[in-house]
């Protein structure tokens, strides 16, 4: 790379830390210090300024406008992180939540003046359990892992509604799982239990009936897995569950895979959030917030937490209190993420359900493109098979000629795409893990294959140099990201690092 | 003695009535470099096959099972702060604990190091 006196690459602002250069002394903003008032502080006032950076207004647009320069956004291209979800978050979702009547509401506000909010709550609702095919909804948890804990605590109340509460404490959960199905469940003080996956990646169902018992709760799996693949023993695994007396928790994280396909609760599931910011288009990955519905079977319905919208004559009203009620509780402060409920409701309302069912489709057949391209030139561990919204690689046929996945990562990067998720799921060594979503036209998927081939092509003809020496186009090359583990500085300190970032960003 | 080795990747070096642990240099190699280990308390009793420490690497974080049951007699202490030391010398200074042998017939269901080879490889 040539270095450049000002350190900008072509059009690429090179751009500092704002407490390196911005002093209170550029403020844009000069006020006066207040004079003839009494000091009402008792004295505890600030002797000396805040350490805080100061800038002029066009300084400041400019610095985040070059940081904004260095972002990677599914509005810019294909998005391939795996198991993540990256896809197009429509413009109509985001017209409709800017409407006033939603954009401007206070959660406090008298019943009477939300009526409309109310009804699209449980619009968002009556989908939601229409598509899973189950009883209960709870709108408040406000993402993935909240709508897990939700799901586990609806376990819990039922468990001690039975009086079991005490006796069944183990949840098992399959070693191909989110890493945040354990944390939930322990989080809910129950024993987190492994359970084996069989060598095509699937749960070991000879292994889960060992593990069956009279202290088991139930079972957390991902479905389809983080494999990419449909468990097929999922209603044989819903039954052993059910006849051990557990319940059954689905991860509802990969549920774009499946939508208007298969309804969860024909499954036989007990419990599953539904990742809106996924499945339903509205944004995440720093654009979000996320939300975590999560719907439950008719034998959890009556533990659903509070809120919950009921019909009083004309007008509905929520319940906010579960005294009284098997409810568990409540999740959050409010009703949780209104602006995604917007969204949500205006992606499934303008595809319908026909055009939810294309959604999955797409999905599933845009991975099955991209498998059928890329499986002749990587290994593919599940490749002889079709995979669901989600194309698993890994390293075992380049790692030999000394590239691996994080290599082909950083060299994806001088190509101009976010990497693929890498190194997981950790069941397969060296993952590389792909999920092109509905999103892709054929156009793009192509220019992303012909990219990973020609990649492949150069590991074949022995480059390794290329790939250790990637990223090369980048604001910043390779960071070292095991120091930056091993000894990680969490905080800025005048005099530490200073200018070290931009000196690495012009070599 | 000689090591033996478990089917999760750990050593266990028997010296006198403790055993020494440890993760294999396989497992060192397929974790990378290792940023971070949290060593389980002095006292503790351990189970065979039971998670008793965790190693986390920048690829990811593991478990590390007692490949023997007793009680932890003895942490590796420079582990805390040097977790390089672990892909320095996985089965050397890289050690993880001591164990207190509870029951050394357990010993025989673990592999010794050339059944370990051969699993490794496959």
């Amino acid at each position: 790379m040539t270095a450049t006196v000002s350190g900008n690459h072509g059009l690429q602002q090179a751009e500092g830390l704002l407490f390196d250069f911005a002093s209170l002394k550029r403020t844009g903003v000069d006020m006066p210090a207040p004079r003839g008032r009494p000091d009402r502080l008792g004295g505890l006032g600030r002797k000396v300024a805040p350490p805080l950076p100061g800038l002029s207004e066009p300084e400041a647009v400019r610095h985040y406008v070059r940081l904004s320069q260095k972002n990677y956004a599914i509005d810019l291209g294909l998005f391939p992180l795996g198991s993540c979800t990256m896809k197009h978050n429509p413009r109509l979702n985001e017209r409709m939540a800017r409407l006033e009547g939603f954009a401007d509401l206070h959660p406090l506000q008298p019943m009477q003046t939300v009526q409309g909010a109310l009804l699209l709550m449980e619009e968002l609702s009556r989908w939601l359990m229409t598509l899973t095919g189950m009883e209960a909804v709870a709108l408040s948890p406000k993402a993935g892992a909240h709508g897990e804990l939700c799901g586990m605590l609806a376990i819990r109340a039922a468990l001690i509604a039975r009086g079991e509460g005490e006796t069944r404490k183990r949840v098992l959960v399959p070693e191909s799982a989110h890493g945040t199905n354990p944390a939930t469940a322990a989080a809910c003080g129950f024993i987190v239990d492994e359970i084996h996956a069989t060598d095509d990646g699937h749960v070991d169902i000879e292994d889960l009936k060992k593990k069956l018992g009279p202290d088991v709760a139930g079972i957390m799996l991902t479905n389809p897995n983080t494999c990419g693949l449909f468990e097929r023993d999922i209603r044989t695994i819903a039954d052993l569950i059910h006849g051990a007396g557990g319940y059954f928790y689905c991860d509802g994280a990969n549920y774009n895979a499946i939508v208007g396909r298969v309804r969860p609760g024909d499954l036989g599931v007990d419990a599953m959030h539904i990742n809106l910011h996924k499945t339903f288009s509205t944004p995440h990955g720093g654009g979000g917030p996320g939300a975590g519905p999560t719907v439950l079977s008719e034998a959890l319905a009556p533990f659903a937490p509070v809120p919950l919208i009921t019909l009083h004559g004309e007008n509905r009203e929520l319940i906010e209190h579960s005294e009284g009620t098997q409810a568990f509780g409540r999740m959050c402060a409010f009703h949780g993420q209104m602006g995604m409920f917007t969204r949500a409701l205006t992606y499934m309302m303008s595809h319908g359900s026909d055009g939810l069912r294309q959604v999955a489709e797409d999905a599933v057949l845009n991975a099955n493109y991209l498998l059928a391209r890329l499986k002749l030139h990587f290994s593919a561990p599940f490749g002889e098979r079709p995979c669901m919204h989600e194309v698993l690689l890994d390293d075992s046929s380049i790692k030999p000629k000394g590239v691996e996945t994080i290599d082909m990562a950083k060299a994806l990067l001088d190509e101009g795409y976010h990497p693929f998720t890498t190194y997981f799921p950790l069941v397969v060594h060296g993952a590389m893990l792909i999920e092109p979503t509905e999103t892709e036209p054929k156009r793009e998927l192509d220019r992303f294959a012909d990219v990973m081939i020609a990649l492949a092509e150069r590991v074949k003809a022995g480059e390794v140099e290329f790939f250790k020496q990637a990223p090369k186009l980048t604001p910043m090359r390779r960071l070292d990201d095991t120091r930056a583990a091993r000894q990680p500085k969490l905080r800025w300190r005048r005099g530490e690092n200073s200018g070290a970032a931009a000196k690495h960003a012009a070599e | 003695m000689t090591k033996k080795y478990t089917k999760d990747h750990e050593w266990v070096r028997i010296e006198g009535d403790v055993a020494v642990v440890g993760i294999s240099n396989f497992a060192a190699e397929q974790l990378g470099d290792v940023v971070y280990v949290e060593l389980p308390a002095i006292g503790k009793a351990v189970k065979q096959g039971a998670d008793m420490a965790v190693v986390e690497s920048a690829k990811a974080a593991s478990d590390v099972y007692a490949p023997i049951s007793g009680e932890i007699v003895a942490v590796n202490d420079a582990l805390n702060g040097n977790p390089e030391k672990v892909n320095e010398g996985p089965e050397g200074d890289g050690w993880f604990v001591k164990i207190k042998v509870a029951n050394a017939s357990e010993l025989e269901a673990l592999m010794d190091e050339a059944a370990y080879a051969d699993f490794a490889k496959a």
